[in-house]
């Protein structure tokens, strides 16, 4: 491994009241990697990304993106950052236009008179060009996905975590996103991916952390990760 | 279909300032005009009655409409306006003009200081907070010799102010000018990238923080903003009344009105709070000739009801195909 | 005794009494806004509209403020239905509460005031108990009957109400509904129907400490106003759900109040709702006494 970091996360921690839903993890990320985060329900994941993308304000340990160190940072500082991330259930703006949708990222972005210009951009990059003035209601759920990657893709990220884009997907529409996702870190991206569907994580995935009751209890290699008894017991354990 | 052609169609209207403008200044002048032929002091009356409220429900609609954070404070804020022009007169002898202009800087100061203080909560904190501001202020007030506490404030008026035939004329054309100007700001705001960034914040705020929206500075612009115009609002009230009282300046009506006219009229468009003040202040004028000022508000708090039950887009919902 | 002093102990120990009225109030917003997520800013004003049913039926049959208010419960626990029935409806279930469902609850706030204001006019109203103009004396300390029997309902109903809350499957259903709705939909419970019978209870409380509150002052159809900032100041001060929690509020709320109200002056008193209010929400927005997330 060579030098360059994008993402360092020492010891996160996070607990609710005497719950402790995620204890000291750690995890380095280097710029443009794929890295596959897998775990029963419950046992941290969301917990962890809330935690990086400053959605709790307040947890254990250190994160650093591209060395500059996070805490205190809030959620909109770290997307300026470099750090996008798209939610278990897409979050539109409802009552905004996909354009519009895809617009407010980048009005407030390095360059605002050419948002309308870059949001149709990042709308033909997920082919969603087409449906620019639709509400997001008259949008399919694979749709709503794309509208929810490109308005992360607007920000211009070096890291985008991507928790659950797949779920309640059918075959078809799982490779349609994966496809996405690879073009974007073939563009340089960096991607943590949440995931439930093994098959998108094993096809998409480089290296392979596990989480089990808030401790990370893997991370390697997807093929030697998934051949070790721990993380096959956690899976038959819990599911 | 090119690019272009979309983009044009998927951002709402284009802002057509000059259109904008020249048309709000040419019925301006029209209704001066005609309420000049007319030549009695009570279309003046009427007409600066239904125009503060437009001020004052846009103020509202720029929080409320736009980022969808309740305001119920509106008589709190409009008589913080009222008493601060009173006591710069008091003090400094300055009168209406720099009084709508320290009425402004102190309820935007107060919109700021209880936006700080509660928007990083759940929005429903904000609104609770606005609800007891005005009893708080009143409090204040009442216990506030300096402006004639709860006997309230003179303030004496010059017959003649050329060259308006009266000086409810006067008062009338002032009210006129900062309806219009309030509406444009709103307007203006409305199709800048912070109107935008409201909408978000309204439709989802963790997903605008997500994508990079400074959710909490936005909310405070618009939290000051609301505040100072709502101040504007009520600055010139003790010079158009030429008395002010406590009881008068946080009137139930101003804050019932203030969300019912946006509401009814249409919540987040700046067209919205303009119909719905027109629409109720009318009504209210024509209703207090034959039916008691209870009765009145009554009225109102019912359609209020009614309208958020039925028609939670407005009036303007009526017009527009979808959102 | 120091004079300054006996004022102090006579200013805590009324203040407590006042904060048994002050718990009453806030009782039933404690259970809908605190458990069930329903900003009902019009609480104070159904208070208002309690003890002004409760002056009218008192005045004509000559009855007990309190015994009626008792009485009227029930017709309090069928509007709270009412309301809640009508808010679900087009508010809750559309997920518009946030703009549209407050704006519904203040266009009740009007509807109640101004009624009020219409059926019995603005002027103040009283109907006092004989034991009102008793007072009992241990050593320097008053305690008039006016305040202590009012409190100490309020605080039998308040406990009662806790018992039941934590005793009843019912009540567990109401405390867990605002939380997880899906583990009760599990269990065969209807969640909407919990919030229903519980709102109605938040109003029945509210109707009965409309007849606590008449008994320890006159009342006017916007006396409601006042308490809005006390009552959701206590609640929130409390830890939102839990009602040990908004009693101890109540009370040392009820305290601070009227010390400030004795060394200050009466007309202050407003001002301590709010500025508490203010501090509260700025500092300590999990309740007094809760823990911090």
């Amino acid at each position: 491994m060579s030098g360059a970091v994008l993402l360092h996360a020492a010891g996160v921690g996070k607990r609710f009241g005497g719950f402790i839903a995620l204890e000291a993890v750690d995890i380095t990320l280097r710029p443009g990697e794929r890295l596959g985060l897998i775990g029963p329900n419950g046992s941290g994941k969301s917990t962890f990304v809330n935690c990086i993308s400053g959605d709790f304000a307040q947890h254990e340990g250190k994160v650093t993106l591209g060395g500059h160190a996070l805490e205190g940072l809030k959620p909109h500082r770290r997307a300026r950052l470099g750090l996008a991330r798209t939610f278990q259930l897409p979050q539109p703006f409802a009552s905004l236009s996909v354009l519009e949708n895809v617009r407010v990222p980048l009005l407030f972005g390095a360059d605002p008179a050419q948002a309308t210009r870059r949001a149709m951009e990042c709308l033909e990059q997920v082919e969603m060009a087409g449906k620019a003035e639709k509400l997001p209601r008259e949008l399919t759920q694979v749709e709503q996905r794309r509208l929810e990657l490109a308005r992360a893709i607007a920000l211009d990220p070096r890291l985008l975590i991507a928790d659950e884009a797949m779920a309640g997907l059918s075959h078809a529409e799982i490779d349609q996103i994966l496809a996405l996702l690879l073009r974007l870190n073939a563009a340089g991206t960096a991607v943590i991916m949440i995931e439930h569907i093994m098959r998108a994580v094993t096809e998409f995935a480089e290296r392979l952390v596990v989480f089990v009751a808030g401790r990370k209890i893997a991370d390697g290699v997807p093929r030697e990760v998934l051949a070790m008894q721990e993380v096959e017991d956690a899976y038959l354990g819990r599911q | 279909m090119s690019a272009t052609t979309l983009t044009r169609a998927a951002i709402a209207a284009p802002p057509r300032h000059a259109v904008f403008w020249l048309g709000a200044i040419g019925l301006g002048v029209a209704l001066l005009v005609i309420l000049r032929a007319i030549g009695n002091d009570y279309g003046y009356f009427a007409g600066y009655f239904i125009l503060q409220y437009v001020v004052l429900a846009s103020a509202w609609n720029i929080l409320g409409g736009y980022a969808g954070y309740v305001n119920f404070g509106a008589a709190g804020f409009m008589a913080a306006g009222a008493y601060t022009a009173i006591a710069l007169r008091k003090a400094t002898g300055l009168d209406l003009m720099p009084g709508i202009l320290a009425g402004a800087v102190v309820a935007g100061l107060l919109g700021l200081g209880t936006g700080y203080l509660t928007l990083r909560l759940r929005g429903v904190f904000f609104s609770i907070a606005t609800l007891c501001l005005a009893v708080v202020l009143q409090t204040l007030v009442v216990n506030w010799d300096y402006v004639g506490g709860s006997r309230g404030a003179y303030i004496v008026n010059p017959m003649e102010i050329p060259p308006f035939v009266s000086w409810g004329e006067y008062m009338f054309v002032v009210m006129l000018v900062l309806a219009i100007g309030t509406v444009g700001i709103a307007r203006a705001l409305e199709h800048s990238r912070i109107g935008a960034g409201l909408a978000a914040i309204r439709d989802n705020e963790r997903a605008a923080e997500a994508v990079g929206v400074p959710t909490l500075r936005l909310k405070l612009i618009a939290t000051t903003l609301c505040g100072a115009l709502m101040g504007v609002a009520g600055a010139p009230l003790p010079y158009y009344s030429g008395y002010l009282n406590p009881d008068a300046a946080f009137s139930l009506s101003y804050a019932v009105n203030a969300i019912a006219m946006p509401l009814i009229g249409g919540a987040g468009t700046w067209a919205g709070p303009v119909i719905g003040a027109v629409l109720l202040g009318t009504l209210q004028q024509a209703a207090t000739v034959t039916i008691s000022s209870a009765l009145n508000l009554w009225i109102v708090g019912w359609m209020l009801v009614v309208f958020v039950a039925l028609f939670p887009r407005g009036i303007m919902g009526w017009f527009r195909r979808r959102r | 005794m120091d004079p300054q002093l006996s004022l102090l102990l006579n200013g805590i120990v009324s203040g407590l009494l006042l904060g048994g009225l002050y718990a009453a109030a806030a009782a039933g917003l404690a259970i809908s806004f605190g458990m069930l997520d329903i900003v009902n800013i019009a609480h104070p004003a159904l208070m208002v509209m309690g003890a002004f049913v409760v002056v009218a039926i008192g005045t004509a049959l000559g009855l007990d403020p309190l015994l009626v208010a008792l009485l009227v419960a029930p017709l309090f626990y069928l509007v709270g239905i009412g309301i809640y029935g009508f808010y679900h409806h087009f508010f809750e279930r559309r997920g518009e509460e946030a703009l549209q469902g407050l704006a519904f609850f203040f266009g009740v706030i009007f509807i109640v005031e101004v009624g009020l204001v219409m059926a019995f006019g603005p002027e103040q109203r009283f109907l006092d108990p004989p034991y009102a103009f008793i007072t009992w004396r241990l050593g320097e300390v008053d305690l008039p009957l006016r305040m202590l029997v009012p409190a100490a309902l309020a605080v039998t109903v308040v406990g009662l109400l806790i018992l039941w809350l934590r005793r009843s499957f019912t009540g567990l259903a109401i405390a867990a509904v605002a939380q997880d709705a899906d583990a009760l939909r599990l269990m065969a419970v209807d969640p909407v129907k919990i919030k229903r019978l519980a709102f109605g209870i938040s109003i029945a409380l509210a109707g009965m400490a409309g007849g606590a509150l008449v008994v320890v002052q006159p009342v006017e159809p916007s006396s409601g106003q006042i308490f809005i900032g006390r009552v959701f100041a206590i609640v929130i001060m409390g830890g939102m759900a839990s009602l040990p929690g908004m009693v101890t509020a109540a009370l040392l709320f009820g305290v601070v109040e009227n010390v400030t109200a004795t060394f200050y002056g009466p007309s202050w008193s407003p001002a301590v709702a709010f500025g508490w209010l203010l501090l509260v929400l700025a500092f300590r927005p999990q309740g007094l006494f809760g823990r911090a997330a």
